[in-house]
C-alpha cells in the first residue's frame, strides 16, 4: 500500500485462531476439497442473540488480520476502518476476518501439504471462486454460531464475497457493504491479470508451479506481477502528483544516464513494491486469486442480467466506489446498483471524492469514513442493537 | 398527520404523496421529506443527491439515498416504477431543464415540481427599480446566483403542455402560506403535480 493511514495510538492486541473442517466442500470447477483449515481473527464480542456480527472479506494481497496488532507487531490491513471507536466500531460489533481458502497466510493453500502426495500442493491445488470461498466462510460461520451477520463487507475482491453472500446466502446478511467492486471483470482487467499470470509462469524458476521442491522462488513473475497490480491500484493524478518526472538519486535538472537501469523515481518505487511483494506472497496464491477474480460473474447464470442475479438477495445494500478508482470505476457499482434498484432493495450509493484511484477504499478519507460510521450506526439501530 | 416542521412546499408536496407509495425525490437534500414520508406514511424510495454533505446527512436519517447527477440521466432508477418523482426548489438550477421533467414522467407515474415564482410581483418592482431581485426564495446575487431557469406558473404550465404532460394539481405558497387569488403576482413558490396525458 501506497499510504499509510495515520498510525493509530491504541491498537488492539489480537491472536488468530485455526479451525479445521473435515467435510468436504464441493467447488466450482469440479470435484470436492477434503479437508482444510481457515485461519481468523475476531473482535469485539458477540452479543448473547449473536446479532451483532461482521464478516469482513479480504482482498487480493490481505489476509485475515484486518485490525490491530498482530503478534508480528503488524497492523490490520483495515485498522483504519475497523476497531474501538472506529467506523466499524467494535465496541458493539463482533468483526470477524477470514483468510480465504488458497491463500498463503495461514489457511490451506498451494503451500500445503497435499495429504495424498506428502508434499505441498502447488499447481495440483484446485482452482478456486469467489462462491468457493463464500461457502466455506459459510462454514467458519456456522462452527462460530453465527447464523445471520449483521452485515459482509468488503473492498475489492473482497465486495464481489460480499455481493456473492447476498446471492448464495440470503437469509444470512442483513446488510452487503460492497466498496470499490464490480459484478464482473472487464477485459481490460481480465488482460492485467493474464499479464501478471504470465509473468509468474514464465519465470523460468517458477517450475510448473513446484517451486517448493527446486527450493526456489519465481521472484521476478512475481515483482512483474505486483508491479503491474500496483499501477491499476493508483491513479494517473496520484501517480503524478508523487512521482511525476523525477528522477532518482538526481535532481531535476541534471543530465540522463542514458540507462536501462533505474532513471525515474516511479521506477524505483515500483520496482521496490515488486521486491517487498515477492518476499512474502506465494506465486501459486496469486494464479489462483487472480483466476477467481476473472471467473466471477454473477449475472452470467441469468444470461447476463445482473437484477435477475440479484432478485435472489434480502439484504440492504451499501454500495461505494471512489472517483478515479479506474481499475473498478464508478460505472462497474453503478451497474451494481441499477440492478439492486430494479430488484426493489434497499441501496444507497455513494461515489467517493477521492484522488487516489482504487487504493482509496484504504485510506483515510474523512467523507467515506463518515459515510460508513452513519451507516454502520444505521445497520445498529435496524437491528436493534444497544448503542 | 403532521408535517409542520417541515419547509411548506415540503409540507404540501408531503400531503399530496398517498400512503404507500414509491417515491424518487430528485435532489433530496438531507432527505427531511423522505423521513417523514418513511414514517408517517410508510413510503418507500430513495433519495438522489450529489452533495457530500447532503448525502451524508441522508445516511444519518436512514433513508436510502443515491450520490448522482441528475441532469446526467435517470436511466439508472428504470421506467415506471416509481409513483412519485418528487423535484423540490431545484428545477431552476438545472441546466437540461426540459430533458429533466420529461425523465421524470418516464420513470414514475407522476411528477411533482416546487419552484420559486419568478413572477411574483416584488421581482417586477426590483426590476423596475432597476436591480435584479433577491427574496427569501431566490436569496443570491444576480453574479453568484445558481439559478439558471427561472420561470412563472406560467411559463411551466407552457412547457409541461410541450412535453405531454397534464396538471393534476396545483398550489401557491407566499411566504410558506396558501395563496389563491392572484397567485400569479402573489405567490412566492409554485408546487405542481403532473402525470403523462
Amino acid at each position: 500500500m501506497l499510504f499509510h493511514s495515520g498510525s493509530e495510538p491504541q491498537a488492539v492486541p489480537v491472536k488468530a485462531e485455526r479451525l479445521h473442517f473435515s467435510e468436504p466442500l464441493e467447488l466450482a470447477g469440479g470435484g470436492s476439497f477434503l479437508g482444510y483449515e481457515l485461519v481468523y481473527e475476531s473482535y469485539g464480542r458477540l452479543n448473547a442473540e449473536r446479532s451483532n456480527a461482521i464478516l469482513i472479506c479480504h482482498a487480493l494481497n490481505a489476509s485475515h488480520h484486518v485490525a490491530g496488532l498482530n503478534e508480528e507487531g503488524e497492523l490490520g490491513w483495515w485498522d483504519n476502518m475497523v476497531g474501538p471507536g472506529k467506523p466499524i466500531d467494535t465496541e458493539r460489533f463482533f468483526v470477524i476476518g477470514v483468510n480465504n481458502l488458497g491463500s498463503c497466510f495461514g489457511s490451506t493453500g498451494p503451500m500445503s501439504i497435499n495429504p495424498s502426495t506428502g508434499k505441498p500442493w502447488g499447481p495440483d491445488f484446485p482452482v478456486l471462486t469467489v462462491e468457493d470461498w463464500v461457502h466455506a466462510q459459510a462454514r467458519l460461520a456456522d462452527r462460530l454460531g453465527i447464523v445471520r451477520f449483521a452485515a459482509v463487507m468488503g473492498g475489492s475482491l473482497g465486495g464481489m464475497q460480499a455481493l456473492a453472500w447476498s446471492l448464495l446466502y440470503p437469509q444470512r446478511l442483513a446488510h452487503c457493504i460492497c466498496i470499490a467492486s464490480t459484478a464482473k471483470l472487464s477485459a481490460q482487467n481480465i488482460a492485467f491479470n493474464e499479464v501478471a499470470r504470465r509473468a509468474i509462469i514464465t519465470d523460468p524458476e517458477f517450475h510448473g508451479g513446484r517451486f517448493y521442491e527446486a527450493g526456489v522462488l519465481p521472484r521476478r513473475g512475481l515483482q512483474v506481477a505486483r508491479m503491474i497490480g500496483h499501477i491499476t491500484y493508483l491513479s494517473d493524478d496520484v501517480m503524478a502528483e508523487r512521482f511525476g518526472r523525477l528522477l532518482r538519486g538526481r535532481e531535476a535538472g541534471e543530465a540522463y544516464r542514458y540507462t536501462y537501469d533505474i532513471e525515474f523515481e516511479i521506477e524505483s518505487y515500483l520496482r521496490y513494491q515488486g521486491e517487498k511483494f515477492a518476499g512474502y506472497f506465494d506465486a501459486n496464491t496469486y494464479l489462483i486469486i487472480t483466476r477467481a477474480l476473472d471467473y466471477f460473474d454473477p449475472a452470467r447464470a441469468f444470461g447476463g442480467d445482473l437484477s435477475k442475479a440479484l432478485a435472489q438477495a434480502r439484504c440492504r445494500f451499501l454500495v461505494a466506489s471512489f472517483t478515479t478508482d479506474w481499475r473498478f470505476s464508478p460505472e462497474c457499482s453503478r451497474e451494481i446498483v441499477q440492478a439492486l434498484l430494479a430488484c426493489d432493495l434497499e441501496v444507497s450509493y455513494a461515489e467517493i471524492n477521492a484522488p487516489h484511484g482504487h487504493d482509496a477504499f484504504l485510506l483515510d478519507n474523512p467523507q467515506y469514513h463518515q459515510l460508513l460510521r452513519a451507516y454502520a450506526q444505521r445497520m445498529a439501530s435496524n437491528l436493534g442493537l444497544a448503542a | 398527520m403532521s408535517f409542520a416542521g417541515l419547509r411548506p412546499d415540503l409540507a404540501l408536496i408531503a400531503q399530496w404523496i398517498e400512503p404507500g407509495a414509491r417515491v424518487l425525490d430528485l435532489g433530496c437534500g438531507d432527505g427531511v421529506l423522505l423521513d417523514v414520508l418513511q414514517r408517517e406514511r410508510s413510503v418507500r424510495g430513495y433519495g438522489v443527491e450529489i452533495d457530500d454533505a447532503a448525502l451524508l446527512a441522508c445516511m444519518k436519517r436512514g433513508v436510502n439515498v443515491i450520490q448522482a447527477n441528475i441532469e446526467k440521466g435517470l436511466s439508472m432508477f428504470g421506467q415506471g416504477r416509481f409513483d412519485v418523482v418528487v423535484l423540490s426548489m431545484a428545477i431552476q438550477a438545472t441546466h437540461q431543464t426540459e430533458q429533466v421533467l420529461a425523465e421524470m414522467s418516464s420513470v414514475g407515474a407522476q411528477g411533482i415540481v416546487s419552484f420559486p415564482n419568478f413572477g411574483h410581483w416584488y421581482h417586477a418592482v426590483s426590476i423596475l427599480r432597476g436591480r435584479m431581485p433577491v427574496s427569501r426564495e431566490m436569496p443570491y446575487q444576480w453574479y453568484d446566483t445558481p439559478n439558471l431557469h427561472l420561470s412563472t406558473p406560467a411559463d411551466f404550465e407552457q412547457l409541461l403542455t410541450k412535453l405531454g404532460l397534464r396538471v393534476l394539481q396545483r398550489a401557491f405558497l407566499a411566504n410558506g402560506k396558501p395563496v389563491i387569488a392572484m397567485a400569479a403576482l402573489r405567490a412566492t413558490q409554485a408546487i405542481y403535480r403532473f402525470a403523462r396525458v
